[in-house]
């Protein structure tokens, strides 16, 4: 335990926002090495967590609880579990690589633009780290306003609107979750203490209404299937490090909810969703795939593989078993470096060529050596290479389902099957085509700030290919306490409130079922 | 005669308040045009007077000084309305200098006329008895109808003007009728006699219903609620843009403080009707204040209907107070409106004051579209308004958020979850129509043919736009102070 010790996790938050305020005050230039320092430092204070968390605690770790507000008693509480740190220290990585990425790329307002991906960074990794469900839902929602300003800023021709189709999206989705919130904090003993929320038990039809919120939330998101249109929209118009931002943290959050609210606290309602879930994690994998195959548009392939790919990600959450939960986690953090990656390489294409289309941009091999050599190894990750990270979180989170269905496992599986078809093609005919003669001046390789981008999510993602135990070790403690919690015994019957009563969210819905201490 | 000098001191703030706005009306014919300002800072200070003197009365919180055999109260609950209502009105006065003087209005009594609509409110939220709170709603109203119609030479503000005050005197014949028929039951049109008689009387007499009935609509007229909301977007667009914050900030609030007073205090035995109604005012009042919102293109009209969609969150706390079932009774709910109309007041206040601050050629740059590449060419102007605009949709870190917090917190504790779900989709719809300006400062570029806006800045500007930006900052990461405040100051409404 590093409780009450070092205040990492405040750090990790402030530091942001410091270099998000210098951009007032400098130029263009000092505020991309401004930015590049922030994120920088940010992943220096964040990398010796790594070494400091201890693996065999099942408590959250680095914890700060300080009062905020004091009626209603909010606190502002930040902890680390085997959950969130791989995701915080996956935000941290690719933060500074989205500064790096856009270097060039952008030259209007670069300030703001700069103090945009540092707000960002500031409430996403809030979002992993908060304790409190009011402070979680603020980071949450905080992230609305630059994300809708990179997008409709620095973005792309029909930039306004993807930017609010995104805002809109999200924010109609998360708005329940407040409600949910409020109802949990009635229901949990006037408490807005995750962990203390998460050790309650709620009626059963309360846990019903709770759950269809948080997904509308977290659904939305993910994207899960049929919530997933505004991501093509998005990630298509976004600048590079929009995209990147976007599908390697922003799509986590809501993975990150299903695994911290949903599942913990609701595991009645986790329970009699499942088949609904896994249905639609299968839809997306399935749809996400086939839809990929159809992409003439870059970006707009690896957006839909982004649906697919966050399938096996809910898929394996939703199957309720350590290996399921275990592997989604670990795809989480794939997902982050191989998608990511793959954006910041069409963005690399597209600062050349000013054009994302792979009509466009065929043979690269022979120009751009090791520009390809990069895209190839970010492709074959995506499409699950064993040795690369992908294969171990999608071979976790498969033998998860077909411990719970091998019919469902087989459909999963298809969707491996066209990964390696649309991605394949895609890489025959981008590398290996026969070069537009046009094109070819300006194909000039890899300078080496991009490859001080790429490199270093190519080396991860041999890491956790080769070696994933540390990664995974670290999670054993989180996921397997969270999997036991979810079996705790429901303390009353839910007849009381089953039986085709019309579910009162809150009014008449009678005493809460659960021990003395926690009552309205 | 004693008694009658203690009766005056409680009523000193109030006092002082109507002498200066005699004072500056007299001093005004003599009072060269380039002096004026003068009035302004004497306003002011006579404002600060008072908030010290406020603040003084009470010194102990749950202490309910009567003054004027009951006509009037000094409590807490009209003391945190009234430290409102002067910071308003002063920020108010700050932002009318440079205003009136790029339109070409800038005349003595307008001062005058905030003042004494400044007393009128006072009187509103002090008041113990239905008349002197009529009394004191139409002070506030009257001077409000002058105040719209100051713009002379513009027919829409003449047209504002008489517009306003024919529905507004509508309204009060309505509101005077249903206080008729309470002193009809009653024998009084004290609230302590009338919720004595309803006591005795009993809650199912269909005139107490009907007077009801009519009080609640003679106030939704004043607080902007569907269905009365008919005058407030050519009120709101048609008056001067101070004028109109001015409308939007203490208008509002003094109205809420009355109307709450009147209805806790008063009709509290009727509470199941009258929560019931305000509920379904509440639904239609949001739903329709943010739907047609949207299709506005004038800035100061999609602001009217924002702040109607607003009174109707507002209700939503005053609903969860009616509905309350939980141990703290109706504490939550109406604090929650107190603080939702004072957070409220920062932004909105914040909103206008850059809307009257963008100048297009001779006119008030008031259409959306006005605003057009804003950011390129006045980078802070624009970040305030997206400041703003973010506030009034609601999302954190802003203040907009808290208020937010506060009113569905209680209205799901008082088992209307489902109302909070409704108004937080709608809230979300509204987000549409305010990053459409966000979007268009921001996100559009500016069209190089036409006429650049310009900003007409002064200190005292500056200084009301710190103001707001601060508290819809401040109070959106730190809301502590205010939530004890109205938290406290909501225990002596009984």
């Amino acid at each position: 335990m590093h409780s009450g010790g070092f205040p990492w996790l405040s750090l990790l938050l402030v530091l942001p926002l410091v270099g998000a305020a210098a951009m007032y005050v400098v130029t263009e230039s000092t505020a991309r090495w401004i930015a590049l320092a922030a994120t920088l430092a940010d992943l220096c204070i964040a990398l010796p967590l790594w070494w400091l968390f201890d693996p065999q605690a099942s408590q959250m770790q680095f914890t700060e609880h300080v009062a905020w507000i004091t009626a209603p008693p909010i606190y502002y509480s930040l902890g680390l579990d085997g959950i969130s740190l791989p995701l915080v220290l996956m935000t941290v990585a690719i933060m500074p690589l989205c500064v790096l990425a856009s270097w060039t790329a952008i030259t209007t307002r670069v300030q703001g633009f700069m103090a945009m991906l540092l707000i960002m960074e500031t409430a996403m990794v809030g979002v992993f780290v908060a304790l409190d469900f009011v402070l979680f839902y603020i980071f949450w929602e905080a992230m609305l306003i630059p994300m809708y300003l990179l997008i409709g800023v620095w973005g792309g021709p029909n930039r306004l609107y993807a930017a609010i189709k995104f805002f809109l999206y999200t924010l109609a989705g998360s708005v329940l979750l407040l409600v949910a919130i409020f109802a949990l904090y009635f229901y949990g003993g006037h408490t807005f203490d995750i962990l203390a929320l998460s050790q309650g038990t709620y009626p059963a039809s309360l846990q019903m209404w709770l759950f269809l919120a948080f997904f509308a939330a977290f659904a939305v998101k993910v994207p899960m299937f049929p919530f997933h249109t505004w991501l093509p929209d998005a990630h298509v118009e976004a600048p590079t490090a929009g995209s990147v931002i976007l599908a390697s943290i922003l799509l986590k959050m809501g993975t990150y909810g299903f695994l911290r609210f949903s599942l913990p606290m609701l595991p009645d309602a986790s329970r009699s969703f499942t088949p609904m879930m896994v249905a639609l994690s299968i839809v997306a994998i399935i749809y996400g795939a086939y839809m990929a195959l159809a992409q003439v548009d870059l970006k707009k392939l690896i957006a839909y593989s982004s649906v697919s790919h966050m399938g096996f990600v809910t898929l394996g959450i939703f199957v309720l078993n350590q290996q399921g939960i275990e592997g989604a986690v670990l795809q989480m953090v794939n997902h982050g470096i191989t998608t990511g990656a793959l954006f910041l390489c069409v963005g690399m294409i597209y600062e050349r060529t000013h054009s994302r289309l792979i009509a466009d941009n065929v043979g690269l091999a022979s120009p751009m050596p090791q520009y390809a050599t990069l895209l190839v190894i970010f492709a074959l990750s995506s499409l699950g290479l064993p040795g690369t990270n992908s294969f171990v979180g999608e071979f976790l989170v498969l033998v998860g389902t077909f411990l719970w269905s091998k019919v469902a496992t087989a459909f999963a599986s298809l969707g491996i099957i066209l990964a390696a078809a649309y991605i394949l093609w895609m890489i025959q005919r981008v590398v290996f085509g026969v070069p537009l003669p046009h094109q070819l001046p300006k194909l000039k390789d890899l300078n080496r700030r991009e490859l001080a981008t790429l490199v270093p999510l190519a080396l991860l993602v041999f890491w956790i290919g080769l070696f994933p135990n540390p990664l995974v070790s670290r999670m054993h403690q989180s996921v397997n306490g969270m999997i036991a919690s979810m079996s705790r015994t429901k303390v009353a019957p839910t007849t009381q409130l089953s039986a085709g009563e019309a579910a009162p969210l809150l009014a008449d819905g009678g005493t809460p079922l659960t021990t003395e201490g926690i009552s309205r | 005669m004693s008694l009658y000098g203690t009766d005056l001191l409680a009523l000193l703030p109030e006092l002082i308040v109507v002498a200066a706005a005699c004072l500056v009306i007299a001093l005004d014919p003599i009072t060269p045009a380039s002096r004026r300002d003068l009035l302004a800072w004497l306003s002011l200070g006579a404002l600060s007077l008072c908030l010290g003197l406020t603040v003084g009365q009470i010194n102990t919180l749950n202490i309910r000084v009567s003054a004027f055999s009951d006509l009037v109260v000094i409590d807490a609950y009209a003391r945190f309305w009234k430290v409102l209502l002067y910071g308003v009105t002063g920020l108010t006065i700050l932002m009318s200098l440079p205003y009136l003087k790029a339109e070409r209005i800038h005349l003595g009594e307008y001062y005058g006329f905030i003042l004494l609509a400044l007393s009128g409110m006072m009187v509103m939220v002090s008041g113990a008895d239905l008349l002197t709170i009529y009394l004191g709603t139409e002070l506030m109203s009257l001077s409000l109808y002058v105040m719209t119609g100051l713009n002379r030479s513009k027919p829409r503000s003449l047209e504002a003007a008489a517009k306003y005050f024919v529905l507004g005197a509508f309204s009060s014949g309505i509101l005077l009728y249903g206080i008729s028929l309470l002193y009809g039951m009653a024998g009084s049109t004290k609230l302590a006699s009338i919720a004595s008689a309803i006591g005795t009387h009993g809650a199912n007499d269909p005139l107490v219903l009907i007077a009801t009935i009519l009080v609640a609509v003679g106030f939704s007229f004043k607080l902007a609620a569907v269905p009365f909301h008919m005058w407030t977007p050519d009120v709101y667009q048609g008056a001067p843009t101070s004028v109109t914050a001015f409308m939007a900030v203490a208008a509002k609030a003094a109205s809420f403080a009355a109307f709450m007073r009147v209805f806790v205090e008063g009709l509290g035995g009727l509470k199941a009707d009258w929560s019931l109604l305000f509920l379904l005012i509440a639904l239609v009042t949001l739903v329709l204040g943010n739907v047609v919102a949207i299709v506005q293109t004038n800035i100061k009209r999609m602001l009217a209907y924002s702040s109607i969609a607003h009174a109707g969150y507002a209700l939503i706390g005053f609903v969860a107070a009616g509905r309350a079932v939980g141990p703290s009774g109706s504490t939550p709910g109406l604090a929650s409106v107190m603080i939702y109309l004072a957070l409220y007041s920062f932004m909105t206040l914040g909103a206008f004051a850059v809307i009257g601050m963008l100048r297009k050629g001779e006119r008030e740059g008031e259409e959306i579209e006005d605003f057009t590449g804003l950011a390129k060419r006045q980078p802070l102007a624009a970040f305030l308004m997206l400041v703003f605009m973010v506030s009034l949709a609601g999302i954190p870190p802003t203040a907009g958020f808290i208020g937010k917090f506060y009113v569905f917190m209680a209205a799901v504790d008082a088992g209307l979850a489902w109302l909070a779900a409704i108004a937080l989709l709608f809230a979300a719809v509204s987000a549409y129509y305010y990053m459409r300006v966000v979007m268009v400062m921001y996100m559009r570029e500016p069209d190089p043919a036409a006429v650049a806006p310009r900003l007409v800045t002064s200190p005292a500007l500056s200084f009301v736009l710190a103001c707001a930006v601060a508290g819809v900052i401040l109070f959106g990461l730190f809301p502590n102070p205010l939530v004890s405040f109205a938290l406290q100051s909501v225990l002596t409404l009984k």
